[in-house]
């Protein structure tokens, strides 16, 4: 690990064992619930700090030892390598049919699933929707950067209108191809959801509040409230062909319009 | 007297993708223009000719890749170190 | 231990809850349903984990969430919805979790009908799923064989980590006969080593069937199939009867092996030296019997409830040392013995030399 040159009008070098090292107050260091490993995903791909935020919350609530997690098929399917906690890998979509049925048998754990919009809002639709319906106590972070990122950049039911990808070259046609899918709110209306909420990844501000969000999608699973979900808007500066921070000029001023941010249902006992 | 902080950082796990150098408020990072990193990125640095790091941690906020771990100097020692 | 009267379906659902099932995820369709009817009502009772799927995607993939927390993991369905378990099972056996699946199969293809049939054998003994990997199939003849092989399944599934499926036609999942209950199963604490139960005071365990580099799929597939042959090697099951002085031999599975039973005893009472041959574990197919006994035959007359799928089988280990004829109704329609019996003594010499496979002659 290489260290930074240390400014010269400061103490020594902080990793030099001969000047005494001044005692520094640690503001913010890599979090237990998140491995070693570097991630594959692209430079400026927001999924990585996803990974983190989840990882800071599953620390702050002290329950590593006792969470699973549920990785999807698509960008994330490595997902189980970047979370320091007992994982596993769903079928395309299947997560929270995995999910439910770890919970089911380990109700006293933590189980949360981590999906793409390919995997969650498109060929998962149906096991979302029945574990939302049952109000499965299990976790959701459902990650929406308008594409099918690990394929190479096609559709996905949440690809914005007009929105070039490689399955919709002339720019995605509502009429033949469909419009955005609202799956957050859709989903909001199950009774057996308790927090579903959509928050993005676009400037520093915002990734807080995705943390605050996330923390209490999996307190309304530790509480036993019901199915806890954060759809977080989130770039692919690759497929979209940009910048990381072109991507995140795209996610504010492009997709924010077609996906609003905002609580779309939240536990009475989650409120504040 | 101003809060001064510092920054390790990993220059291997860093893939330049430069979300730290625009969100930084002291504007101390920029991208490393002499050497690549092990990954063939030009990693972040902590530039503080200009201006200070005052240890705010919004650079691992934004940054996908965990590559900041970022401290602060307390009181006593910001005293010292500015005299 | 006396005999009580019970349903197919729910002895063998009654049965694996003995063998020590833990968890049910399940999802109508008929012939299988009372199955997971019986569980809904059962399972609560015993403060198990029983749940009605949104489909049999959905029930597959509860299933292989389970199996992951080492619990002893089931489900139970019939040919079309077992076609939608498939993506699942593959998953199940590549990444090496012990589960059960009962097939209680109908007529097919398509939508088919609810009479009983076959037609999965093909579907269950050569390709549950894409990729290289066989369940450990068994095919009960009676109720009492299915709740005794059911007695059995999770012990077979966490000894290897496989798959074990249960293959039986609607027709014994639908009838009642006396049936000996064994008693509930007793099983050690703690889970196995590999379980996710939450990575305390250890390393986390991963359970996924991605090997992204070649070389570590092909590792584990050398290895699946390694287990595979140790599988081949002791859990093989077959039942004969007067198969040691036959002249002809009658090669059938499930219900047609036991109305198998009857021709040969019929055949020997016409004075015809017949013979009967049945497997009991599909896969592994008990090759190294039929082997012998093709040696010792004149002839062999495959009968199954669907166009000739064992048959091909039977086919490969007789390779044609005797003629291998074959004899099928499909659609549901189950061969009596009174249409079977003229089809082996045809087996007899000057028989016209056939393809193996015609379509069912109707009496006349």
């Amino acid at each position: 690990m290489a260290i930074a040159p240390a400014p010269p009008h400061l103490a020594p070098p902080l990793a030099s064992a001969s000047a005494p090292a001044p005692t520094l107050q640690v503001i913010y260091e890599r979090p237990e619930a998140m491995t070693e490993a570097s991630t594959h995903y692209c430079p400026g791909c927001t999924h990585g700090i996803i990974h983190r935020l989840v990882a800071e919350v599953v620390d702050e609530m002290g329950v590593r030892e006792r969470t699973i997690s549920v990785a999807p098929v698509g960008c994330a399917v490595l997902a189980y390598q970047y979370f320091n906690v007992d994982g596993c890998e769903a079928a395309h979509g299947r997560a929270p049919a995995m999910a439910t049925g770890l919970k089911r048998v380990l109700p006293d754990h933590i189980i949360f699933t981590y999906q793409g919009d390919g995997d969650l809002a498109s060929i998962g639709g149906n096991e979302i929707l029945h574990a939302c319906a049952r109000g499965e106590k299990i976790t959701v972070i459902f990650v929406n950067n308008a594409v099918y990122g690990m394929t190479g950049g096609q559709m996905a039911p949440t690809t914005l209108p007009g929105m070039v990808t490689t399955s919709s070259p002339y720019g995605r046609d509502v009429l033949t191809q469909g419009g955005p899918i609202h799956i957050t709110e859709m989903l909001a209306m199950m009774p057996g959801v308790a927090y579903a909420v959509r928050r993005s990844m676009h400037s520093p501000a915002e990734i807080r509040k995705t943390k605050k969000a996330i923390r209490k999608a999996f307190e309304a699973q530790q509480r036993g409230l019901g199915l806890g979900l954060v759809e977080v808007l989130s770039s692919c500066p690759t497929n979209w062909r940009m910048t990381a921070t072109e991507s995140l000029d795209f996610i504010r001023d492009s997709m924010i319009p077609v996906y609003p941010l905002g609580d779309f249902k939240v536990h009475s006992e989650l409120v504040g | 007297m101003a809060v001064r902080g510092a920054v390790v950082i990993d220059q291997d796990r860093c893939k330049g993708c430069e979300l730290c150098v625009h969100a930084c408020p002291q504007h101390v990072l920029r991208m490393d223009t002499e050497q690549y990193n092990r990954r063939g990125y030009r990693p972040v640095l902590l530039d503080e000719s200009e201006n200070y790091c005052t240890g705010c941690a919004v650079c691992a906020l934004v940054c996908p890749d965990v590559v900041f771990t970022v401290y602060r100097y307390p009181r006593a020692e910001r005293a010292a170190a500015a005299a | 231990m006396t005999k009580t009267l019970w349903k197919g379906n729910e002895a063998l659902a009654e049965a694996a809850l003995r063998a020590g099932a833990e968890a049910y995820f399940g999802y109508p369709i008929t012939p299988q349903t009372e199955l997971l009817e019986y569980m809904a009502r059962r399972m609560p009772e015993l403060g198990l984990a029983f749940l009605q799927a949104e489909s049999e995607v959905g029930a597959i993939n509860m299933v292989y969430g389970a199996a992951c927390a080492g619990v002893r993991a089931m489900t139970s369905s019939s040919s079309p919805g077992v076609s939608l378990m498939q993506e699942g099972l593959s998953y199940i056996a590549g990444s090496e979790v012990p589960a059960v699946i009962v097939d209680i199969m109908r007529g097919g293809p398509g939508l088919g009908n609810i009479q009983p049939s076959q037609g999965d054998y093909f579907q269950m003994v050569k390709s549950a799923g894409h990729g290289d990997f066989h369940a450990i199939v068994l095919a009960p003849a009676t109720i009492q064989e299915g709740v005794d092989l059911m007695y059995e399944s999770f012990e077979l599934a966490f000894r290897y980590r496989t798959l074990v499926t249960l293959l039986a036609d609607g027709s014994l999942g639908q009838m009642m006969e006396p049936v000996e209950m064994p008693p509930f199963k007793s099983w050690p604490a703690q889970r196995p080593s590999w379980a996710l139960t939450g990575a305390k005071d250890r390393d986390p365990r991963i359970i996924s069937s991605l090997h992204l580099g070649a070389e570590h799929l092909e590792a584990l597939n050398l290895h699946l199939q390694e287990k595979l042959g140790g599988i081949a090697r002791q859990e093989t099951r077959y039942e004969t009867l007067y198969a040691e002085d036959a002249d002809y031999l009658l090669v059938a599975f499930g219900t047609v092996g036991r109305i198998g039973r009857s021709v040969v005893r019929q055949a020997r009472a016409a004075g015809l030296k017949a013979g009967l041959f049945r497997p009991i574990s599909l896969w592994p197919f008990p090759e190294a019997a039929l082997d012998a006994l093709a040696d010792q035959v004149k002839g062999v007359l495959v009968v199954e409830m669907n166009a000739g799928q064992m048959l091909e089988d039977v086919q490969r280990i007789v390779r044609n040392r005797v003629p291998v004829q074959f004899y099928g109704r499909m659609g549901g329609s189950i061969p009596l013995p009174d249409e079977i019996l003229p089809a082996l003594q045809g087996l007899q010499p000057t028989p016209r030399q056939q393809n193996g496979r015609r379509p069912r002659q109707v009496p006349a």
